[in-house]
């Protein structure tokens, strides 16, 4: 038999005592929702509006729409040049459209993107030339952008490192009055190397204004979800160091750029880093050199597909009255040209010049430098004249 | 000119850089009011506060990605790893990010930095305090590798650190931190990339490098009482590595031996031996003779002089340069797969 309190006060009020008030929760604020946040349903249909996460004004979601589909578009292109050649290797986002538009739609020009090697589209997204976004993979230079410029880190093949400079660039950037936000892009995998944590420890102690996104398409190359945590969502990994953190469905567009412009502000506004985690998927195999039938069923690719994040989109801006076909037709036609153009600029064959192999290893030569690079001077005039 | 010892010298340089650009700031583990555990960044923090002169989380892969960050921003960061072999932990960062960025993106970004490294051992330290880990830095191109066993070094190579375009792996070794010597601050020493000769000589080449060079030292001093007349180069800057002195050294001497306190096998010493033969072939009386540690892992206090390379192994290898004309006998024992 229980009593509740207030059947015991009642039996007794001369015994009642002032409630001691109860201490606060330190994770308050720090965890995410139990269910990622969603602002449209996988039809389309839009869900109640929620005063936590505001919509984006409707003319960011119709350019998002738009860089979407062009995304996608140059997404396959690049596929489609590996097999031409044109391209070593490629990792498609194809399905993560959302977040890769998402995540640089929620910054500023002057902001930081610390990218890595699956962020093609994302920094196509941003407006860097893909000729230079692909340079790395066709493998005439490593990183083909400038990345002061662009405001843009080269896109990291290391795991997990990006967060630890994204951590530093933010500090050093507030250090200095600025207001800048960086926000580094991570997958699944990455969650599980020892610079997660360093990065988002740092950041998080240094109160630096780093957006930390994570992408959980599911798999790390070929290794589930369930081989990289046993924690109910990558996002609960926040709160250990002190991070607000939320988690999203990574196919809503409408819901990732609501909830990364919350992070962003509230990174913006100085109060540290934030955690986004994207619950999404890769629809392509890891690269294109990467046979998926070895680890997962088409059933299972499949079913991704009635949660694609552009018909999505479409669906409601045209239920919003803000697309219409011929607005839809327009934006395609743009994805075509913009495929036609990468297209041919990367048929034309890249020059690439042995002797620059010794420039920028150090800001001067070293005179051994110096003594390699005249004898490669001397190997290539010696080919030039047998050729001759 | 001032007595002072090396742990006092880096330390005006820490401060005398940071008085100078105010875009420089040291972090690391212990550095703040502690001054570290070796006391070089000592009164720093009181000095500049705590945002140019601040503690990190302990964690060296973070301190040195932190610093990419800081770096990419326009700051001058100058780290501290605690101790030789804490350093691993930043590997990955400091080999295929701080080594490569200028590299990576054509010049675009650079990330001028240093990364000071307490190293090397004879200082009775337990294990994973005593590693000789310059090899690793050395062998890692888009790094400069320096190591000062001069109270003058000491201050004006961390200057010239600093003020580099480029990130430098500075080798303090903890042997040397607390001897004292006059200096004068005011005046630089010679620049990256210059050997300099500590005592000229005329019968041989002594090369040495950090804790290395005193020994190299007293070796040369002691040998004047068996009649030989030893140069002592200290190399000073690994990377980049001065061949044109060393070189001429070994020329006017014709026999040199190679001194350094790390491992040998695939060391330092090895390439430095291999760019003398290289260089100096013609010129030589005997083969380029190596003392270094022991190919061991750094062994515990009460048998780390067994390991260190000691004066009278230095002139037992000095002995072996062929001085009557005949080849060493070590090589020549019949069938020997050596």
């Amino acid at each position: 038999m229980t009593t509740t309190p207030q059947a015991a006060r009642r039996a007794s009020p001369r015994k009642r005592r002032p409630a001691t008030p109860a201490a606060p929760d330190p994770s308050a604020g720090l965890l995410p929702q139990t269910d990622p946040v969603r602002l449209l349903n996988p039809d389309g249909t839009p869900l109640p509006s929620r005063a936590d996460y505001p919509e984006p004004p409707v003319e960011a979601l119709r350019e998002m729409y738009r860089r979407m589909v062009i995304g996608r578009r140059f997404d396959a292109q690049s596929t489609a040049l590996t097999k031409q050649g044109r391209l070593a290797v490629y990792p498609s986002s194809r399905g993560q459209e959302a977040c890769q538009v998402g995540g640089v739609l929620a910054l500023r020009d002057g902001d930081w993107v610390f990218p890595t090697y699956r962020e093609s589209m994302a920094l196509t997204a941003r407006g860097i030339d893909p000729v230079e976004v692909l340079t790395l993979l066709r493998g005439d230079w490593h990183c083909g952008y400038d990345p002061a410029e662009r405001r843009t880190a080269p896109q990291c093949t290391p795991l997990a490192t990006q967060c630890v400079h994204a951590a530093g660039l933010a500090y050093g950037e507030s250090y200095q009055g600025r207001d800048t936000v960086a926000l580094a892009f991570i997958g699944d995998g990455a969650t599980s190397e020892g610079d997660f944590h360093e990065g988002i420890n740092f950041a998080a102690v240094f109160k630096a204004p780093v957006v930390y996104f994570v992408q959980n398409n599911r798999y790390a190359i070929s290794v589930p979800l369930s081989r990289q945590t046993a924690a109910p969502s990558l996002a609960y990994k926040g709160v250990g160091y002190g991070v607000p953190s939320e988690q999203v469905d990574g196919n809503d567009p409408v819901a990732v750029l609501a909830v990364l412009n919350r992070a962003v502000a509230h990174a913006r506004a100085g109060k540290g880093p934030y955690l986004v985690e994207a619950h999404t998927y890769r629809m392509e195999p890891h690269t294109n050199a990467d046979d998926q039938t070895r680890y997962r069923d088409a059933d299972e690719v499949e079913a991704w597909r009635d949660r694609d994040p552009i018909a999505r989109l479409e669906t409601y801006l045209r239920a919003r009255d803000v697309l219409d076909d011929a607005a839809v037709a327009e934006i395609a036609e743009q994805a075509e040209a913009y495929a036609a153009e990468l297209r041919e600029r990367m048929n034309a064959q890249p020059t690439v010049d042995p002797l620059s192999l010794f420039e920028h290893v150090y800001a001067q030569p070293t005179p051994q430098l110096v003594e390699q690079r005249e004898q490669v001077r001397a190997e290539l005039a010696a080919a030039q004249e047998e050729d001759a | 000119m001032a007595t002072m010892t090396m742990a006092k010298a880096l330390n005006a340089a820490l401060a005398d850089a940071m008085l100078d650009d105010e875009r420089v700031v040291v972090f690391g583990e212990d550095v703040g009011q502690l001054g570290g555990v070796f006391r070089i960044t000592d009164g720093l923090q009181a000095r500049f506060g705590d945002k140019r002169c601040f503690d990190t989380p302990l964690a060296e892969a973070g301190i040195v990605g932190f610093a990419v960050g800081l770096a990419m921003s326009g700051l001058r960061p100058v780290v501290e790893m605690q101790f030789d072999a804490f350093a691993y932990p930043a590997f990955e960062q400091i080999a295929s990010h701080v080594a490569k960025l200028r590299n990576r993106t054509r010049g675009a970004l650079s990330v001028p930095m240093v990364i000071r490294v307490p190293y090397a051992g004879g200082i009775g330290g337990v294990e994973h305090h005593c590693d000789s880990s310059e090899a690793y830095y050395a062998h890692t191109p888009g790094l400069k590798v320096v190591t000062p066993a001069t109270v003058g070094d000491a201050y004006s190579l961390l200057r010239e650190a600093i003020d580099d375009p480029d990130p430098v792996v500075f080798m303090e070794p903890k042997k040397l931190y607390f001897a004292s010597a006059e200096a004068d601050l005011s005046a630089r020493t010679e620049p990256f990339g210059r050997a300099v000769v500590r005592r000229p000589g005329r019968d041989a080449t002594l090369v040495a490098y950090g804790p290395a060079v005193p020994v190299a030292l007293e070796a040369a001093e002691a040998a004047r009482e068996e009649g030989w007349d030893l140069e002592v180069v200290d190399v000073r800057t690994i990377v980049p590595f001065d061949d044109a002195t060393v070189t001429a050294s070994v020329r006017r001497t014709g026999r040199c031996v190679v001194v350094q306190e790390a491992q040998g096998f695939a060391g330092v010493g090895a390439e430095i031996a291999a760019r003398v033969q290289e260089r100096c072939f013609h010129a030589l009386h005997a083969p380029v003779l190596r003392v270094s540690g022991l190919d061991i892992p750094y062994p515990a206090p009460m048998l780390e002089h067994t390991h260190l390379p000691s004066v009278d192994r230095v002139l037992d290898a000095v002995a072996r340069l062929q001085w009557d004309d005949q080849p060493d006998p070590r090589w020549l024992t019949e069938g020997s797969a050596a």
